[in-house]
C-alpha cells in the first residue's frame, strides 16, 4: 500500500561507508528482490528501510512523505528475520498478537479474528497454543510470517527468510510467499536473498546491489536478457554465464563475449570452438558439461536430459549467435 | 583382571563418599551445633553433647518475648525485600542500557562499576555516613536500604548485563518492529527470558542484605530500627557477665529459616534454556 523512494541514501558505520548513495523506487504493491554478493549491503539497505538502522544521509520517502526519523512501527512495516526471532516465552498466538496488543484500540475479539485469519492463511491454526520451541523450523518461519501479516503492514520486509530451511521446505515456503503476495497484492514487499531461483520466481523486479551501490534494477527477464554490465550478467542465471575473452572474442568485435550455458550448442560437424570435456554433471533433467577450449576458464554447456560424454572426449561447440552478449573493456555491454 | 578392576573401582567409590562425608560434616556441623544448642536450657548449655538430649522451646519463647526481636525481624524483612526490589529495578534498566544502547564509554563505565564493588565496606563507611546524615535518613530503615542497594548494584548490574548481552538481538528488533517501547521490551520481552538471572541475583542480594552487620550497626542506633544480625549480637543475658548462648542460637536459627525457605522456593524457578526456540540456534 506504499510506494518507497530512496534518494541518494547513504549509511556509514563509523568510518566505513556501507551504502554509498542509493537511488531506488519501489512501486506500490511491488515485489522487489535485493540480490548481490555477500557483504554488499543488502541487509543494511533493508534495515534502513525498516527503520532499525539510522540513515546517515539522503532521504527516504513512503508515499511521498519523508520517513527518515520515523520508528519502524510508525512506518507501517513488518519484518521477517532469517533467524525467525520469535518471542520464546510466548505461545504462537501471543507471538502473533503482540504487535496488535501494543497498538492501542483493538478489541480482544478483533485481535483474535485477525490472528486466526493469518493463521488460516499459513495453515498454522492448530499450533496457536504451542511455544516456538515445540515447532519445526518451517513452522517457526511460518509463525514469523504470520506475526508480520497479523499487523496488516503497508510494507513487508524479508531478510533471507528461507535460508535456514532445508531444500524441500524452502521450495514449499517459497510457494507460500508467492501465494501470499498474490493474496495481498496491495502490500509492497522487499525481499533479500542469495538464491537465484527465489529471486527469479518471486520478484516483480530485481535490484542487483554491488558494493553499496545499485548495479541494475529490472524485471527478472530484463536482467537475464539485457544485463547492463558483466557483473549483472555473471550474477543472474545459473550456471554462471561463460565469459570468454582475448582471441576468442575478437571475431565478435568486443573485449569479452558472454554466453550462457543454455545458449551453447554442441555441433556434430565443425563448430566455432573445439575442446575437450573435463567434467560432466548429470542432474537428470539437464546436465552440465565443462569443456576446455583453451580460454582462461572452462566453458559450461547446459544440455537437456542426461548425456554420455566422458572426460577427454573431444567436442565442437558454438554459441547461438542471437543470444551472445558482447562487453567492452569496462564491462559495459555493446549492443 | 576383572577382580582387581572391581576392587579399584570399589576403592575409588569408597574414597569418594568418604570425602563427601567429610565435607558435609565440616560444613554442616556449626549449623547443627547451633540448632542443638538452641533446644537446650539452663546448665545443659555448657555440657558438650553431639546428639539431641533435651527439646526445650524455652529459648525460642524468650527470643520472641524479650526485647524487640520480632520488630527487628520485620525490619530485616522490610530492608532486604526493598533492597532487592530497588536493586533489581535499577539493575535491569541499567543493564539494558549497558548491553543494548550504543554509547561512548560504555566499556569503561562497566569496568568502573565492577571496580566500585572491590572496595571494602569499611573504606566507604565514613563517606557513606556523611551522605546518610545529609539525606536525613540516619537511624531509619532507608539508611540501610540505601547503603545495601549501592553495594548490591555493581554485582547485579554486571551479571544482568552479561546475561542480557547474550539475548538474541533479533528478538529485540522484532519487538521494536512490533512497536514496543524500551520499557515494554524490558518488562514484556526481556524480563520473562531473564528469570533465572533475576532470581539468582535477587536471592543473593536478599541474603547479603539480610545478613549484613557493619552498616546495620553503624547506621542505626535504636532497638526499634535495628535489623536482626545486630540485634542478635547485642542480645544480653541476665547479667553483664552472662552471654545468653541459648537465645542467641535460637535467634540465629529463626533468622536462617527464611533464607532456606526462599532458596527452596526459587530453586524450582531457576530453569535454564528459556530462550530455546526463539531463534535458530
Ligand atoms: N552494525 C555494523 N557495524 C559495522 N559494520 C557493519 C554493521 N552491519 C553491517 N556492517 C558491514 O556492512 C557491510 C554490509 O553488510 P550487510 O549485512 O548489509 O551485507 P549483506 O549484503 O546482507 O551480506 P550477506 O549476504 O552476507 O548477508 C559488511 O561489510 C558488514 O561488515
Ligand atoms: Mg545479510
Amino acid at each position: 500500500m506504499a510506494s518507497i523512494e530512496l534518494r541518494n541514501l547513504r549509511k556509514s558505520f563509523g568510518a566505513v561507508e556501507v551504502i554509498k548513495g542509493v537511488d531506488l523506487e519501489v512501486r506500490k504493491g511491488e515485489f522487489m528482490v535485493f540480490v548481490g554478493p555477500s557483504g554488499c549491503g543488502k541487509s543494511t539497505l533493508l534495515r534502513l528501510i525498516s527503520g532499525l538502522e539510522d540513515i546517515t544521509s539522503g532521504e527516504m520517502l513512503f508515499d511521498g512523505k519523508v520517513v527518515n526519523s520515523l520508528t519502524p512501527s510508525k512506518r507501517g512495516i513488518a519484518m521477517v528475520f532469517q533467524s525467525y526471532a520469535l518471542y520464546p516465552h510466548m505461545t504462537v498466538y501471543q507471538n502473533m498478537a503482540f504487535g496488535l496488543k501494543l497498538e492501542k484500540g483493538h478489541s480482544k475479539d478483533e485481535i483474535r479474528q485477525r490472528v486466526e485469519k493469518a493463521a488460516d492463511m499459513l495453515q498454522i491454526r492448530q499450533y496457536l497454543d504451542r511455544l516456538p520451541k515445540q515447532l519445526s523450523g518451517g513452522q517457526r518461519q511460518r509463525v514469523a510470517i504470520g506475526r508480520a501479516i497479523t499487523r496488516d503492514p503497508k510494507v513487508f520486509l524479508f531478510d533471507e527468510p528461507l535460508s535456514n530451511l532445508d531444500a524441500a521446505l524452502r521450495v514449499a515456503t517459497r510457494i507460500e510467499i508467492a501465494k501470499l503476495h498474490a493474496d495481498m497484492h496491495e502490500v509492497t514487499m522487499i525481499y533479500v536473498t542469495h538464491d537465484q531461483v527465489e529471486a527469479m520466481t518471486l520478484a516483480d523486479r530485481i535490484c542487483v546491489l554491488r558494493d553499496g551501490l545499485v548495479e541494475q534494477v529490472g524485471t527478472p527477464m530484463e536482467l537475464y536478457e539485457r544485463p547492463d554490465s558483466m557483473f549483472v550478467a555473471g550474477f543472474i542465471g545459473s550456471p554462471k554465464m561463460n565469459f570468454i575473452s582475448g582471441k576468442f572474442a575478437e571475431p565478435f568485435g568486443c573485449e569479452t563475449v558472454g554466453v550462457r550455458g543454455e545458449h551453447m550448442i554442441i555441433n556434430e560437424g565443425p563448430g566455432r570452438w573445439t575442446g575437450k570435456v573435463i567434467h560432466n554433471e548429470n542432474l537428470g533433467a539437464d546436465s552440465y558439461i565443462y569443456v576446455d577450449i583453451g580460454s582462461e576458464e572452462p566453458v559450461v554447456v547446459r544440455l537437456e536430459g542426461a548425456n554420455t560424454y566422458k572426460s577427454g572426449d573431444s567436442v565442437n561447440l558454438s554459441p547461438m549467435d542471437d543470444k551472445i552478449h558482447r562487453f567492452d573493456k569496462a564491462g559495459k555491454p555493446i549492443r | 583382571m576383572g577382580a582387581t578392576f572391581d576392587i579399584w573401582k570399589l576403592t575409588k567409590q569408597v574414597l569418594f563418599y568418604a570425602l563427601v562425608v567429610v565435607i558435609v560434616v565440616v560444613s554442616v556441623f556449626p549449623f547443627y551445633y547451633a540448632i542443638l544448642t538452641s533446644f537446650k536450657s539452663g546448665t545443659d548449655l555448657f555440657r558438650v553433647t553431639y546428639w539431641p538430649t533435651s527439646l526445650s522451646l524455652e529459648n525460642y519463647r524468650q527470643v520472641f518475648t524479650q526485647g524487640s526481636f520480632p520488630r527487628n525481624l520485620l525490619n530485616s524483612l522490610f530492608v532486604a525485600s526493598l533492597t532487592v526490589i530497588l536493586a533489581l529495578f535499577l539493575a535491569v534498566t541499567a543493564s539494558f542500557a549497558l548491553s543494548r544502547v550504543r554509547f561512548r564509554g560504555r566499556g569503561l563505565l562497566l569496568m568502573v562499576i565492577l571496580a566500585v564493588s572491590m572496595f571494602p565496606q569499611i573504606a566507604v563507611l565514613a563517606g557513606l555516613f556523611e551522605v546518610i546524615r545529609g539525606l536525613g535518613i540516619y537511624n531509619t530503615p532507608w539508611a540501610l536500604i540505601f547503603a545495601y542497594t549501592i553495594f548490591t548494584l555493581p554485582f547485579t548490574v554486571w551479571v544482568l548485563t552479561t546475561f542480557m548481552r547474550d539475548l538474541p538481538i533479533e528478538i529485540e528488533e522484532a519487538a521494536i518492529v512490533d512497536g514496543a517501547s524500551p520499557w515494554v521490551i524490558i518488562t514484556q520481552v526481556f524480563m520473562p527470558l531473564m528469570w533465572p538471572a533475576l532470581v539468582t541475583t535477587g536471592l543473593l542480594a536478599f541474603i547479603a542484605a539480610w545478613n549484613e552487620f557493619l552498616f546495620a550497626l553503624t547506621f542505626t542506633v535504636s532497638n526499634q530500627t535495628r535489623t536482626v544480625p545486630v540485634a542478635i549480637a547485642l542480645l544480653s543475658g541476665g547479667s553483664q557477665y552472662e552471654i545468653p548462648w541459648g537465645t542467641i542460637m535460637a535467634a540465629s536459627v529463626v533468622v536462617t529459616v527464611p533464607l532456606v525457605v526462599l532458596v527452596l522456593i526459587f530453586q524450582r524457578k531457576i530453569v535454564s534454556g528459556l530462550t530455546a526456540g526463539g531463534v535458530k540456534g
